[in-house]
Order: C-alpha cells, then sequence, then structure tokens
C-alpha cells in the first residue's frame, strides 16, 4: 500500500537512516559526556566517538581525520571557508571569484565580504548551469584568492567540472572552496583526486541529523588555515570554538559510513527512478528539462512546464507530494529562482518549474503515484490558463503588450 | 503557507472557467498581469445591452492558488450584477472573503483590475468612453 504524503524534496533536507539514529542514542543517554573533558571516562567516551566520526567522515571524502572541522552545518561552513580565507590571506590578495548559481550561504557571505572592502567576481553560467572554465582563468589576478564554486546544484543538481576548476585554481597558486552539500554522499567526491582545498558539507542532506556539518581544510600541498569566526575555547584545531555537539557527530559519521558504503548501489537504483519520472513528464507537451542532464547528480531533475504556474501546480498535490517549485509565489520575494534565471530561462519558464529530489526512500511505487497526479494537474491548470489557450491558438506571447506589474 | 479552505475549494472547484466570444459586442474581455510576474487573469463578462445587467462572466488565469480562487470569486460575483455594481467591488474584498495573506494581496488586486478591464472593453466596443481609474495602490 502506497503510504501518503510521498517526499521528493531531498535536496531540501533528508529523512534519517534509522541506522544513524540507532549510532546515536547511546550518546544523548549515557555517554553524554564534553568530548574536551580530559579527566574522567565521560570525557573519554566521548572524545573517543568524535575520533571516530571523524575517520568516517574523512574516508567518505577521501581526507585525513585531522582535515576535518564539524561545524553546525554547511551556511556556517560557507561563512568560515570564505570569510576565514578572506581574513587569513589578506595579506595576499582580497579578490574572489564565485558564480551567480551558488546558495544564499556563499553569495551573501560574499556580499558581505565586498562590504568590507574585498572584491567579488561573480561568473555567469552558461545555458547548462556550467561555468565557463576560459572565463575563470581570465578572471584570475594577482589578488585573487579564493575561487568559491559549488560541486553541485541544490536547484538543478547540475555538477561543476571540479577537476578542471581546480586544476586551474592550482596553475594560478589561488586555493579552491566547494560547496559540496548536495554532491558528498550522492556522487564520489574524494578532495585529492579532485583537488579541493576547502570543502563544505552537511549531515542532513545525506540521511544524517540536522545541526552537524563540516569544513574540510587542507593541510597538505598546500597548508591551509582559515581565521576562526568564533571566538571561545579553541576547539577543532583553534579554527571552530564551541563544545562538541556529540551526538550530531556520530550520526554524521554513520551516515557518511553508509554512504560510503551504499552510494553506488543507491544511485544506480535513484536514477533509473529519476529517468523513469523524467522520461514520463517529458511526455506532457512544452515540458523542459533545466540544466545539464550530462553532468547531474543522479537522484535530481528540475522540469518547467510551461504556461502553468508553480505554486498553482504545486497546489494541485501537494498534500500528498512534497516537492518545490522555483516559482517566485513560493518564496516572499515575489522573484523567480534566481538560479533558473541564470541559465538564461525566461521568468515564464523560471515561474513554472518543480524540482525533484528523489532519495534513498523513494519507491517505484511513489514514482507512479507522482508521474499520475502531476500530469493530472499540468492537464487541469493548461485548461485553465490563459497563456496555453493563446499559445494553442498560436499567439506569440511575446507579442502582447503585458500591463508592467 | 496554508491556505484558506475557501482557496483550496476554489481551486479545485473553480467557477465559470472558460471562453466567451471576445469578438462580440456584448463581451468585455479583461487581460491583465504579465507572464513575467507569474500571474496573468483574464476575466470576461458579458453584458445586456437593454438592462446593464451582467448575465455571464468566464475566465482562465495562470498564476497561483489565490489568483486562481480570485478570479474564480470575481466570476461568481459579477454574474448578476449591474455593471455599476461590478465597478464598486475592491480588492479588499477578495482578501476578507478568501483570507488572504499580505503577499497575496497582489492577487486580489489582479483581480480587481480584470473586472474594471473587462468593463472598459465593454463600454469601448459599445461607443462609451473608457472610465480612467485611479492607480492601484498594491502593485
Amino acid at each position: 500500500m502506497l503510504k501518503l504524503p510521498i517526499y521528493l524534496d531531498n535536496n531540501a533536507t533528508t529523512p534519517m537512516d534509522p541506522r544513524v539514529l540507532e549510532a546515536m542514542t547511546p550518546y544523548f543517554l549515557e555517554h553524554y559526556g564534553n568530548a574536551a573533558s580530559r579527566n574522567h571516562p565521560f570525557g573519554w567516551e566521548a572524545e573517543e566517538a568524535v575520533d571516530y566520526a571523524r575517520e568516517q567522515v574523512a574516508k567518505l571524502i577521501g581526507a585525513d581525520a585531522k582535515e576535518i572541522i564539524f561545524t553546525s552545518g554547511a551556511t556556517e561552513g560557507d561563512n568560515l571557508a570564505i570569510k576565514g580565507v578572506y581574513e587569513m590571506y589578506a595579506s595576499k590578495g582580497n579578490h574572489i571569484i564565485t558564480a551567480t548559481t551558488e546558495h544564499k550561504a556563499v553569495l551573501d557571505t560574499c556580499k558581505h565580504i565586498e562590504k568590507t572592502g574585498g572584491e567579488v567576481t561573480y561568473l555567469q553560467v552558461k545555458r547548462d548551469g556550467l561555468i565557463d572554465l576560459k572565463e575563470l582563468e581570465a578572471a584570475i589576478k594577482p589578488s585573487t584568492i579564493l575561487i568559491a564554486i559549488m560541486y553541485a546544484n541544490n536547484e538543478i543538481g547540475t555538477v561543476q567540472p571540479i577537476r578542471e576548476i581546480s586544476a586551474i585554481a592550482k596553475k594560478h597558486g589561488v586555493l579552491l572552496f566547494s560547496d559540496a552539500v548536495q554532491a558528498v554522499g550522492k556522487i564520489p567526491v574524494d578532495v585529492n583526486k579532485d583537488g579541493i582545498d576547502l570543502m563544505a558539507f552537511t549531515a542532513h542532506k545525506m540521511y544524517g541529523p540536522k545541526g552537524i556539518g563540516a569544513l574540510y581544510v587542507r593541510r597538505k600541498n598546500p597548508r591551509v588555515k582559515v581565521t576562526a569566526q568564533m571566538d571561545g575555547g579553541g576547539h577543532e584545531r583553534g579554527m571552530r570554538s564551541g563544545t562538541l555537539n556529540v551526538p550530531g557527530i556520530v550520526g554524521f559519521g554513520k551516515a557518511c559510513e553508509l554512504c560510503r558504503l551504499e552510494m553506488e548501489a543507491d544511485s544506480k537504483r535513484i536514477s533509473i527512478l529519476r529517468d523513469k519520472l523524467e522520461t514520463e513528464l517529458m511526455k506532457l507537451e512544452e515540458a523542459y528539462i533545466n540544466g545539464s542532464t550530462e553532468h547531474r547528480l543522479p537522484h535530481v531533475t528540475n522540469i518547467s512546464f510551461k504556461h502553468v504556474e508553480g505554486e498553482g501546480l504545486l497546489m494541485g498535490f501537494n498534500k500528498n507530494i512534497a516537492l518545490s517549485s522555483g516559482s517566485a509565489c513560493t518564496s516572499a520575494s515575489l522573484e523567480p529562482s534566481y538560479v533558473l534565471k541564470a541559465l538564461g530561462l525566461g521568468d515564464d519558464l523560471a515561474h513554472s518549474s518543480l524540482r525533484f529530489g528523489l532519495g534513498r526512500f523513494t519507491t517505484e511505487d511513489q514514482i507512479d503515484y507522482t508521474v499520475k497526479a502531476i500530469s493530472e494537474t499540468v492537464l487541469r491548470l493548461r485548461e485553465m490558463s490563459p497563456l496555453w489557450e493563446m499559445y494553442k491558438e498560436g499567439i506569440d506571447l511575446n507579442s502582447i503588450e503585458w500591463a508592467a506589474h | 503557507m496554508a491556505y484558506s479552505e475557501k482557496v483550496i475549494d476554489h481551486y479545485q472547484n473553480p467557477k465559470n472557467v472558460g471562453t466567451l466570444d471576445k469578438s462580440s459586442k456584448n463581451v468585455g474581455t479583461g487581460l491583465v498581469g504579465a507572464p513575467e510576474c507569474g500571474d496573468v487573469m483574464r476575466l470576461q463578462i458579458e453584458v445586456d445591452d437593454a438592462t446593464g445587467m451582467i448575465t455571464d462572466a468566464k475566465f482562465k488565469t495562470f498564476g497561483c492558488g489565490s489568483a486562481i480562487a480570485s478570479s474564480s470569486l470575481a466570476t461568481e460575483w459579477l454574474k448578476g450584477k449591474s455593471i455599476d455594481e461590478a465597478l464598486t467591488v475592491d480588492n479588499m474584498d477578495f482578501v476578507e472573503e478568501l483570507n488572504l495573506p499580505p503577499v497575496k494581496i497582489h492577487c486580489s488586486v489582479l483581480a480587481e483590475d480584470a473586472i474594471k478591464a473587462a468593463i472598459n472593453d465593454y463600454r469601448v466596443k459599445n461607443g462609451k468612453e473608457a472610465i480612467k481609474f485611479e492607480e492601484s495602490v498594491v502593485h
């Protein structure tokens, strides 16, 4: 029996794997010590658990355990990496390169840096969501200290050519930071093979708990340092003070281990479901996939259904299917998704998009139900859409003088 | 965001979806909003020349649930009203009836604009001057 509602918003957050919760529970109830307490068994147990989890986390990304700095999540990781590098390397330069499709935690951190006297270049992306490597290289100048490019995009799942980007960074002696929230645990990420110097990721996008994440900070070739953004007890090699979230860290470690062992099989299964979903929905007229279908996460698709507005569309099934839309109406800003607009999508298509994030617990039944519900709603709303009627009558919508609104 | 029951009801069972013959002299058509803004409403009224009463109203809307509900409600309100009565419909009437939250007030403004545009279209078609309305405050 199909259980409703269906969760297809795994890019926002994932459910926790029960095995993760199981690993965490004793660290709330029995082993509740502070990992920094050096003088009694409670502290020792906690420290040991943190050390073990640090190994598990490091192993997933091919790092050394000493290179993992635990944070509260990726927003903190993004802030710590960018502001931390900007402050630590101030004597070398003040220029950062990023892209317009980055997460707000990166973009707003860069805006903050601009206010404090830094200089930021925002690279445009191509129609498929990828940055242009030539533009990246051309943007580098003597004052450039950091390139901040995400591994994979949260709205369209586009995977950037990280190895090519890191080769360019290395050639010019610039550090590379990557927000890898959507990629880690979903596709193979290896900080050494990929040539990444700093990388933020978080547990709750990979079946772990909320409120715990990590910043990878390279220790060798080159040795990277960031200025701490919080003052305190000097935890995490002085880069991130604050009592460690031991149960969260234990859960994060377990989640990373599960991803490392199961990612390959999971991805294969999920991508088959994603492809089925996509193929079925693309049978609708005037449906468009947003972003690259070649360089893309296995569990994500983003589709625009022309002449139907995204929020209106969601309302047709959002009691039973959890999804998100790039439509403005879902946000208070009334502006459609800046990521979709950066791809060069017209506002009409940006307003008409749905983002699907499948996950470890997605089933074929759920996909079949979703295809049916969405197809029916699209057809029903198009019958109600004046734009669809005009389109069917062959009227060029661009020829109409729309009232400024 | 949670929708009010009335919005959900209009969304699920919209009243008077459809198209009237826009070339007919008795039909006034208002097309407001823009695809870039994520809302386009087309509201049509059919007017009895002799009595000045609105005998039929139809809509089609591209937009969120609140926009669909506002236009559906507009057609319900318009049917059986005189043109003069129709001109008194205010955007806040929609906000109250549908319990629209502040971020959805623009949907009610659009519905009011659609009514006015349909009436003016009817007037112009029948040799009358278009009424000049003050700019709506919320846009």
